[in-house]
Protein backbone atom coordinates (compact mmCIF):
# COMPACT_ATOMS: atom_id res chain seq x y z
CA UNK A 1 0.00 0.00 0.00
CA UNK A 2 3.07 2.28 1.04
CA UNK A 3 4.57 2.02 -2.18
CA UNK A 4 1.75 2.40 -4.07
CA UNK A 5 1.40 6.09 -2.37
CA UNK A 6 4.14 8.30 -4.28
CA UNK A 7 3.20 6.99 -7.65
CA UNK A 8 -0.67 7.28 -7.23
CA UNK A 9 0.10 10.87 -5.91
CA UNK A 10 2.00 11.82 -9.04
CA UNK A 11 -0.85 10.44 -11.36
CA UNK A 12 -3.18 12.10 -9.25
CA UNK A 13 -1.91 15.71 -9.85
CA UNK A 14 -0.70 15.32 -13.37
CA UNK A 15 -4.25 14.22 -13.76
CA UNK A 16 -5.62 17.48 -11.34
CA UNK A 17 -3.47 19.49 -13.41
CA UNK A 18 -4.71 18.32 -17.05
CA UNK A 19 -8.75 18.26 -15.52
CA UNK A 20 -8.98 22.21 -16.62
CA UNK A 21 -7.48 21.65 -19.64
CA UNK A 22 -10.03 18.89 -20.34
CA UNK A 23 -12.94 20.86 -18.84
CA UNK A 24 -12.43 24.17 -20.65
CA UNK A 25 -12.14 22.10 -24.16
CA UNK A 26 -15.47 20.64 -22.87
CA UNK A 27 -18.71 22.06 -25.31
CA UNK A 28 -20.50 24.42 -23.41
CA UNK A 29 -24.14 23.72 -22.22
CA UNK A 30 -26.78 25.52 -24.26
CA UNK A 31 -28.76 27.16 -21.23
CA UNK A 32 -26.19 27.62 -18.04
CA UNK A 33 -23.07 28.52 -20.19
CA UNK A 34 -20.07 28.95 -18.58
CA UNK A 35 -21.69 28.36 -14.82
CA UNK A 36 -21.87 24.70 -15.53
CA UNK A 37 -18.18 24.11 -15.80
CA UNK A 38 -19.31 24.15 -12.15
CA UNK A 39 -20.29 20.53 -12.67
CA UNK A 40 -17.35 18.34 -13.40
CA UNK A 41 -15.68 19.39 -9.98
CA UNK A 42 -19.26 19.19 -8.16
CA UNK A 43 -20.46 15.82 -8.96
CA UNK A 44 -17.38 14.46 -8.16
CA UNK A 45 -17.09 15.67 -4.95
CA UNK A 46 -20.51 13.96 -4.08
CA UNK A 47 -19.26 11.11 -5.89
CA UNK A 48 -16.39 10.82 -3.42
CA UNK A 49 -18.11 11.36 -0.97
CA UNK A 50 -20.68 8.47 -1.76
CA UNK A 51 -17.57 6.16 -1.73
CA UNK A 52 -16.07 7.27 1.63
CA UNK A 53 -19.25 7.76 3.77
CA UNK A 54 -19.94 3.96 2.09
CA UNK A 55 -16.28 3.20 3.67
CA UNK A 56 -17.00 4.68 6.87
CA UNK A 57 -20.37 2.90 7.25
CA UNK A 58 -19.31 -0.61 6.77
CA UNK A 59 -15.39 0.16 8.87
CA UNK A 60 -18.45 1.39 11.67
CA UNK A 61 -20.12 -2.17 11.05
CA UNK A 62 -16.95 -3.87 11.12
CA UNK A 63 -15.56 -2.05 14.19
CA UNK A 64 -18.83 -2.71 16.01
CA UNK A 65 -19.71 -6.45 15.39
CA UNK A 66 -16.05 -7.84 14.99
CA UNK A 67 -14.19 -5.20 17.58
CA UNK A 68 -11.70 -4.63 14.54
CA UNK A 69 -9.50 -1.54 15.90
CA UNK A 70 -7.77 -1.75 12.29
CA UNK A 71 -11.59 -0.83 10.88
CA UNK A 72 -12.28 1.59 13.46
CA UNK A 73 -9.26 3.83 12.35
CA UNK A 74 -10.89 3.53 8.79
CA UNK A 75 -13.99 5.04 9.72
CA UNK A 76 -12.48 7.43 11.79
CA UNK A 77 -10.24 8.80 8.16
CA UNK A 78 -13.66 8.54 5.97
CA UNK A 79 -15.54 10.76 8.17
CA UNK A 80 -12.79 13.01 7.84
CA UNK A 81 -12.85 13.00 4.40
CA UNK A 82 -16.19 12.68 3.81
CA UNK A 83 -16.78 16.15 6.21
CA UNK A 84 -13.99 17.40 3.74
CA UNK A 85 -15.90 16.80 0.30
CA UNK A 86 -19.19 17.13 1.88
CA UNK A 87 -18.52 20.75 2.40
CA UNK A 88 -16.87 21.21 -1.10
CA UNK A 89 -19.80 19.83 -2.27
CA UNK A 90 -22.39 22.35 -0.55
CA UNK A 91 -20.33 24.90 -1.20
CA UNK A 92 -19.56 24.32 -5.11
CA UNK A 93 -23.49 23.78 -5.27
CA UNK A 94 -24.63 26.38 -3.66
CA UNK A 95 -22.34 29.00 -5.82
CA UNK A 96 -24.21 27.01 -8.95
CA UNK A 97 -27.62 27.72 -7.27
CA UNK A 98 -26.92 30.98 -7.69
CA UNK A 99 -26.98 31.46 -11.08
CA UNK A 100 -28.92 28.74 -12.14
CA UNK A 101 -31.72 29.48 -9.56
CA UNK A 102 -30.76 33.05 -8.52
CA UNK A 103 -30.79 31.96 -4.85
CA UNK A 104 -27.51 30.41 -2.95
CA UNK A 105 -29.76 28.05 -1.02
CA UNK A 106 -33.05 26.84 -0.92
CA UNK A 107 -34.75 24.31 1.63
CA UNK A 108 -35.74 21.50 -0.74
CA UNK A 109 -35.33 17.35 -0.65
CA UNK A 110 -32.12 17.42 -2.13
CA UNK A 111 -30.55 20.34 0.06
CA UNK A 112 -31.80 19.69 3.08
CA UNK A 113 -30.77 16.02 3.32
CA UNK A 114 -27.09 16.68 2.04
CA UNK A 115 -27.15 18.91 4.76
CA UNK A 116 -27.90 16.75 7.18
CA UNK A 117 -25.56 14.33 6.17
CA UNK A 118 -23.07 17.44 6.51
CA UNK A 119 -23.95 17.61 9.92
CA UNK A 120 -23.96 13.87 11.35
CA UNK A 121 -20.98 13.31 9.72
CA UNK A 122 -19.77 16.59 11.62
CA UNK A 123 -21.25 15.05 14.85
CA UNK A 124 -19.22 11.88 13.84
CA UNK A 125 -16.06 14.26 14.24
CA UNK A 126 -17.66 15.81 17.53
CA UNK A 127 -18.36 12.48 19.20
CA UNK A 128 -15.52 11.23 18.38
CA UNK A 129 -12.92 13.91 20.02
CA UNK A 130 -15.31 15.27 22.72
CA UNK A 131 -17.28 12.17 23.69
CA UNK A 132 -14.23 10.51 26.31
CA UNK A 133 -13.74 7.25 26.51
CA UNK A 134 -15.62 4.45 24.75
CA UNK A 135 -16.83 7.50 22.21
CA UNK A 136 -15.54 4.89 19.28
CA UNK A 137 -18.69 2.74 19.60
CA UNK A 138 -20.89 6.33 20.00
CA UNK A 139 -19.45 7.30 16.77
CA UNK A 140 -19.65 4.25 15.07
CA UNK A 141 -23.38 4.35 15.71
CA UNK A 142 -23.45 7.47 14.28
CA UNK A 143 -21.84 6.47 10.76
CA UNK A 144 -24.02 3.57 10.45
CA UNK A 145 -27.19 6.27 10.66
CA UNK A 146 -25.18 8.18 8.48
CA UNK A 147 -24.72 5.50 6.02
CA UNK A 148 -28.53 5.09 6.22
CA UNK A 149 -29.45 8.72 6.04
CA UNK A 150 -26.99 8.20 2.15
CA UNK A 151 -29.82 6.53 0.19
CA UNK A 152 -32.14 9.22 0.62
CA UNK A 153 -29.95 11.98 -0.07
CA UNK A 154 -29.13 10.05 -3.41
CA UNK A 155 -32.66 9.56 -4.51
CA UNK A 156 -34.49 12.19 -2.67
CA UNK A 157 -34.51 14.31 -6.10
CA UNK A 158 -36.47 11.73 -7.67
CA UNK A 159 -38.77 10.75 -4.70
CA UNK A 160 -39.48 14.31 -4.61
CA UNK A 161 -40.00 17.50 -6.49
CA UNK A 162 -37.43 19.45 -6.00
CA UNK A 163 -35.17 22.28 -7.80
CA UNK A 164 -32.05 20.09 -8.05
CA UNK A 165 -31.57 17.59 -11.47
CA UNK A 166 -32.76 13.81 -11.13
CA UNK A 167 -30.25 11.27 -11.06
CA UNK A 168 -31.33 10.26 -14.59
CA UNK A 169 -28.85 13.31 -15.89
CA UNK A 170 -25.66 11.22 -15.77
CA UNK A 171 -27.89 8.68 -17.80
CA UNK A 172 -29.03 11.06 -20.00
CA UNK A 173 -25.67 13.28 -20.56
CA UNK A 174 -23.78 9.98 -21.87
CA UNK A 175 -26.65 10.18 -24.87
CA UNK A 176 -26.69 13.78 -25.76
CA UNK A 177 -23.37 14.64 -25.11
CA UNK A 178 -20.68 12.16 -24.87
CA UNK A 179 -17.80 14.53 -24.75
CA UNK A 180 -19.53 16.52 -21.53
CA UNK A 181 -20.13 13.25 -20.10
CA UNK A 182 -16.11 11.96 -20.92
CA UNK A 183 -14.86 15.11 -19.11
CA UNK A 184 -17.10 14.45 -16.59
CA UNK A 185 -15.74 10.25 -16.03
CA UNK A 186 -12.59 11.59 -16.04
CA UNK A 187 -12.65 14.39 -13.17
CA UNK A 188 -14.36 11.82 -10.76
CA UNK A 189 -11.41 9.40 -11.70
CA UNK A 190 -9.36 11.81 -10.34
CA UNK A 191 -11.50 13.20 -7.14
CA UNK A 192 -11.82 9.82 -5.92
CA UNK A 193 -8.25 8.85 -6.53
CA UNK A 194 -7.36 11.74 -4.65
CA UNK A 195 -10.12 10.83 -1.63
CA UNK A 196 -8.31 7.68 -1.87
CA UNK A 197 -5.11 9.48 -1.00
CA UNK A 198 -6.87 11.49 1.58
CA UNK A 199 -7.63 8.28 3.34
CA UNK A 200 -4.73 6.51 3.03
CA UNK A 201 -2.56 9.48 4.54
CA UNK A 202 -5.85 9.80 7.20
CA UNK A 203 -5.52 6.18 8.20
CA UNK A 204 -1.31 5.99 8.30
CA UNK A 205 -1.68 9.32 11.03
CA UNK A 206 -4.20 7.25 13.12
CA UNK A 207 -2.39 4.00 12.80
CA UNK A 208 1.09 6.14 13.88
CA UNK A 209 -1.18 7.54 16.91
CA UNK A 210 -1.98 3.95 18.06
CA UNK A 211 1.22 2.68 17.69
CA UNK A 212 2.50 5.85 19.96
CA UNK A 213 -0.12 4.99 22.76
CA UNK A 214 1.19 1.34 22.80
CA UNK A 215 4.71 2.95 23.40
CA UNK A 216 3.41 4.87 25.97
CA UNK A 217 1.75 2.00 27.72
CA UNK A 218 5.00 -0.42 26.98
CA UNK A 219 7.00 2.32 28.68
CA UNK A 220 4.90 3.03 31.68
CA UNK A 221 4.57 -0.94 32.29
CA UNK B 1 -38.27 -15.51 28.20
CA UNK B 2 -39.88 -13.83 25.14
CA UNK B 3 -38.55 -10.26 23.63
CA UNK B 4 -42.13 -8.59 24.09
CA UNK B 5 -42.54 -10.07 27.47
CA UNK B 6 -39.18 -8.87 28.98
CA UNK B 7 -39.83 -5.39 27.21
CA UNK B 8 -42.96 -5.12 28.95
CA UNK B 9 -41.32 -6.41 32.43
CA UNK B 10 -38.96 -3.10 31.81
CA UNK B 11 -41.59 -0.62 30.94
CA UNK B 12 -43.64 -1.58 34.52
CA UNK B 13 -40.06 -1.63 36.47
CA UNK B 14 -39.66 1.98 35.27
CA UNK B 15 -43.26 2.84 35.86
CA UNK B 16 -43.15 1.56 39.03
CA UNK B 17 -40.18 3.74 40.36
CA UNK B 18 -41.75 7.04 38.43
CA UNK B 19 -44.77 6.64 40.28
CA UNK B 20 -43.03 6.51 43.52
CA UNK B 21 -41.96 10.59 42.43
CA UNK B 22 -42.85 11.42 39.59
CA UNK B 23 -40.18 13.15 39.17
CA UNK B 24 -39.68 12.64 35.21
CA UNK B 25 -43.25 12.94 34.00
CA UNK B 26 -43.92 16.68 36.05
CA UNK B 27 -40.50 18.25 35.12
CA UNK B 28 -40.91 16.95 31.26
CA UNK B 29 -44.46 18.13 31.46
CA UNK B 30 -42.99 21.21 32.96
CA UNK B 31 -40.63 22.05 30.72
CA UNK B 32 -42.91 21.17 27.78
CA UNK B 33 -45.57 23.56 28.71
CA UNK B 34 -42.27 26.60 29.54
CA UNK B 35 -41.81 26.05 26.00
CA UNK B 36 -44.95 26.39 23.96
CA UNK B 37 -45.54 29.81 26.56
CA UNK B 38 -42.26 31.30 25.39
CA UNK B 39 -43.29 30.32 21.63
CA UNK B 40 -46.18 31.92 22.60
CA UNK B 41 -44.67 34.93 23.76
CA UNK B 42 -42.87 35.17 21.07
CA UNK B 43 -45.16 34.88 18.47
CA UNK B 44 -48.24 35.86 19.46
CA UNK B 45 -48.84 39.49 19.03
CA UNK B 46 -51.66 41.78 20.01
CA UNK B 47 -53.74 38.66 20.40
CA UNK B 48 -53.00 37.82 16.89
CA UNK B 49 -51.48 34.00 16.59
CA UNK B 50 -49.14 33.88 13.01
CA UNK B 51 -50.48 31.80 10.59
CA UNK B 52 -48.75 28.05 10.11
CA UNK B 53 -46.64 28.35 12.95
CA UNK B 54 -48.42 25.94 15.35
CA UNK B 55 -47.34 23.09 13.55
CA UNK B 56 -43.45 23.60 14.43
CA UNK B 57 -44.05 24.53 17.69
CA UNK B 58 -45.72 21.64 18.26
CA UNK B 59 -43.31 19.52 17.04
CA UNK B 60 -39.93 21.62 18.65
CA UNK B 61 -41.94 21.39 22.11
CA UNK B 62 -41.66 17.54 21.53
CA UNK B 63 -38.44 17.67 19.97
CA UNK B 64 -36.94 19.60 23.37
CA UNK B 65 -39.00 17.49 25.99
CA UNK B 66 -38.26 14.06 24.28
CA UNK B 67 -34.63 15.17 24.56
CA UNK B 68 -34.82 16.35 28.41
CA UNK B 69 -37.05 13.20 29.39
CA UNK B 70 -34.17 10.69 27.66
CA UNK B 71 -31.54 12.05 29.46
CA UNK B 72 -33.55 12.22 32.75
CA UNK B 73 -34.55 8.27 31.96
CA UNK B 74 -30.99 6.98 31.75
CA UNK B 75 -29.61 9.33 34.11
CA UNK B 76 -31.51 7.09 36.89
CA UNK B 77 -30.15 3.89 36.01
CA UNK B 78 -26.59 5.59 36.04
CA UNK B 79 -27.25 7.29 39.10
CA UNK B 80 -28.83 3.77 40.90
CA UNK B 81 -26.02 2.01 39.18
CA UNK B 82 -28.65 -0.62 37.78
CA UNK B 83 -27.59 -0.29 34.20
CA UNK B 84 -25.16 -3.12 34.33
CA UNK B 85 -27.46 -5.32 36.10
CA UNK B 86 -30.24 -4.27 33.61
CA UNK B 87 -27.66 -5.46 30.97
CA UNK B 88 -26.76 -8.47 33.02
CA UNK B 89 -29.79 -9.60 33.46
CA UNK B 90 -30.60 -13.07 31.34
CA UNK B 91 -32.80 -11.44 29.15
CA UNK B 92 -31.94 -10.37 24.97
CA UNK B 93 -30.12 -7.44 24.52
CA UNK B 94 -32.91 -6.23 22.08
CA UNK B 95 -36.17 -6.44 25.14
CA UNK B 96 -34.45 -4.09 27.07
CA UNK B 97 -34.21 -1.24 24.07
CA UNK B 98 -37.31 -1.94 23.63
CA UNK B 99 -39.00 -1.62 27.32
CA UNK B 100 -36.85 1.43 27.24
CA UNK B 101 -38.14 2.61 24.24
CA UNK B 102 -42.05 1.68 25.25
CA UNK B 103 -41.08 3.34 28.21
CA UNK B 104 -40.05 7.23 26.62
CA UNK B 105 -42.67 6.59 24.08
CA UNK B 106 -45.24 6.70 26.45
CA UNK B 107 -44.31 9.79 28.49
CA UNK B 108 -44.09 11.32 24.97
CA UNK B 109 -47.13 10.57 24.45
CA UNK B 110 -48.15 11.59 27.83
CA UNK B 111 -46.69 15.27 26.83
CA UNK B 112 -48.30 15.61 23.95
CA UNK B 113 -51.93 14.89 25.47
CA UNK B 114 -50.54 18.25 27.33
CA UNK B 115 -49.06 19.94 24.47
CA UNK B 116 -51.33 19.33 22.00
CA UNK B 117 -54.40 21.32 23.31
CA UNK B 118 -52.24 24.06 24.36
CA UNK B 119 -50.72 24.94 21.39
CA UNK B 120 -54.35 24.74 19.75
CA UNK B 121 -55.68 27.39 22.23
CA UNK B 122 -52.76 29.56 22.48
CA UNK B 123 -52.41 29.29 18.64
CA UNK B 124 -55.85 29.23 17.36
CA UNK B 125 -55.17 26.07 15.54
CA UNK B 126 -57.43 23.40 14.75
CA UNK B 127 -55.52 20.17 15.29
CA UNK B 128 -59.14 17.86 16.29
CA UNK B 129 -59.77 18.01 12.67
CA UNK B 130 -58.76 14.79 11.74
CA UNK B 131 -58.22 13.25 14.98
CA UNK B 132 -57.11 9.90 13.57
CA UNK B 133 -54.44 11.32 11.08
CA UNK B 134 -53.36 13.83 14.08
CA UNK B 135 -52.66 10.42 16.51
CA UNK B 136 -51.06 8.63 13.19
CA UNK B 137 -48.74 11.55 12.43
CA UNK B 138 -48.01 12.09 16.48
CA UNK B 139 -47.29 8.39 16.98
CA UNK B 140 -45.27 7.54 13.90
CA UNK B 141 -43.60 10.57 14.97
CA UNK B 142 -42.73 10.00 18.82
CA UNK B 143 -41.66 6.78 17.74
CA UNK B 144 -39.46 7.41 14.84
CA UNK B 145 -37.65 10.30 17.47
CA UNK B 146 -37.45 8.48 20.52
CA UNK B 147 -36.34 5.15 18.92
CA UNK B 148 -33.12 6.79 17.68
CA UNK B 149 -32.91 8.90 21.11
CA UNK B 150 -33.39 5.84 23.47
CA UNK B 151 -30.04 3.88 21.44
CA UNK B 152 -28.34 6.78 21.65
CA UNK B 153 -29.10 7.89 25.29
CA UNK B 154 -28.47 4.51 26.99
CA UNK B 155 -24.83 4.31 24.84
CA UNK B 156 -23.96 7.46 26.66
CA UNK B 157 -25.03 6.77 29.85
CA UNK B 158 -20.87 5.92 30.20
CA UNK B 159 -19.56 8.95 28.79
CA UNK B 160 -18.85 12.27 30.72
CA UNK B 161 -19.95 14.99 28.22
CA UNK B 162 -23.50 13.11 28.23
CA UNK B 163 -25.69 16.25 28.13
CA UNK B 164 -23.77 17.55 25.08
CA UNK B 165 -23.30 14.83 23.37
CA UNK B 166 -27.45 13.85 22.89
CA UNK B 167 -28.70 16.82 20.86
CA UNK B 168 -25.50 17.15 18.74
CA UNK B 169 -26.13 13.16 17.99
CA UNK B 170 -29.87 13.21 17.85
CA UNK B 171 -30.68 15.87 16.38
CA UNK B 172 -29.15 15.53 12.60
CA UNK B 173 -30.20 12.02 12.13
CA UNK B 174 -33.76 12.57 13.68
CA UNK B 175 -34.40 15.69 11.66
CA UNK B 176 -36.15 13.98 8.99
CA UNK B 177 -38.78 13.01 10.83
CA UNK B 178 -39.30 16.39 12.80
CA UNK B 179 -39.49 17.25 9.05
CA UNK B 180 -42.49 14.86 8.39
CA UNK B 181 -44.30 15.44 11.46
CA UNK B 182 -44.16 19.50 10.93
CA UNK B 183 -45.25 19.01 7.39
CA UNK B 184 -48.07 16.62 7.46
CA UNK B 185 -49.58 18.47 10.70
CA UNK B 186 -49.23 21.65 8.75
CA UNK B 187 -51.48 19.83 5.94
CA UNK B 188 -54.09 18.72 8.89
CA UNK B 189 -54.61 22.33 9.90
CA UNK B 190 -54.88 23.57 6.34
CA UNK B 191 -58.44 24.44 5.50
CA UNK B 192 -59.66 22.56 3.84
CA UNK B 193 -57.49 19.71 5.55
CA UNK B 194 -54.83 18.36 2.84
CA UNK B 195 -55.47 14.91 3.46
CA UNK B 196 -53.60 13.27 0.52
CA UNK B 197 -50.24 15.01 1.70
CA UNK B 198 -50.91 14.25 5.21
CA UNK B 199 -51.20 10.76 4.37
CA UNK B 200 -47.84 10.89 2.42
CA UNK B 201 -46.38 11.69 5.35
CA UNK B 202 -47.53 9.38 7.20
CA UNK B 203 -46.29 7.06 4.89
CA UNK B 204 -42.84 8.50 4.94
CA UNK B 205 -42.60 8.39 9.21
CA UNK B 206 -43.68 4.81 8.91
CA UNK B 207 -40.85 4.40 6.50
CA UNK B 208 -38.47 6.29 8.77
CA UNK B 209 -39.48 4.12 11.84
CA UNK B 210 -38.61 0.96 10.28
CA UNK B 211 -35.31 1.86 9.46
CA UNK B 212 -34.53 3.74 12.63
CA UNK B 213 -35.85 1.04 15.04
CA UNK B 214 -34.32 -2.00 12.61
CA UNK B 215 -30.83 -0.37 12.87
CA UNK B 216 -31.40 0.06 16.63
CA UNK B 217 -32.37 -2.86 17.13
CA UNK B 218 -29.81 -4.21 15.17
CA UNK B 219 -26.92 -2.48 16.97
CA UNK B 220 -27.99 -2.44 20.49
CA UNK B 221 -26.39 -5.10 21.64
CA UNK B 222 -22.81 -4.89 20.47
CA UNK B 223 -22.82 -0.70 21.61
CA UNK B 224 -23.82 -1.68 24.95
CA UNK B 225 -21.13 -4.49 25.16
CA UNK B 226 -18.02 -3.42 26.71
Amino acid sequence: MRKLFVPVLALTALMFAYSPIAIANAPYESTMRLVQKIFYYHFPAWMALTVSVTVCTVASALYLFKGSARADRIAAAAAEVTVIFGLFGLVSGSLWGRKAWGVWWQWDARLTMAFLLELIFFGYILVRNYGGPGAEKLAAAMGIFGGATAPFVYKSVDWWRTVHPKTSVMTTLGQTSPEMWYVVWFCTFTILLFMGLLLAARVRLEEQRAALDQLYLAAED
Amino acid sequence: MNVLKVALLILRKDFAIELKSYEIVSTTLFFSVACVAIFSFAFVKEGQAPVDVSAGILWIAIAFSGTLALGRTFERERYGETLKALLLAPAPRPAIYLGKLLGIVTLLFATEVVVVPMVAFLFDAPFFTKPLLLVALLGLGTIGYAAVGTLFAAMLVRARTRDVMLPILLYPITIPVIIAGVRGTSALLATPVDEPVAMLWIGMLSFFDVVFVTISLWTFEPLMTE
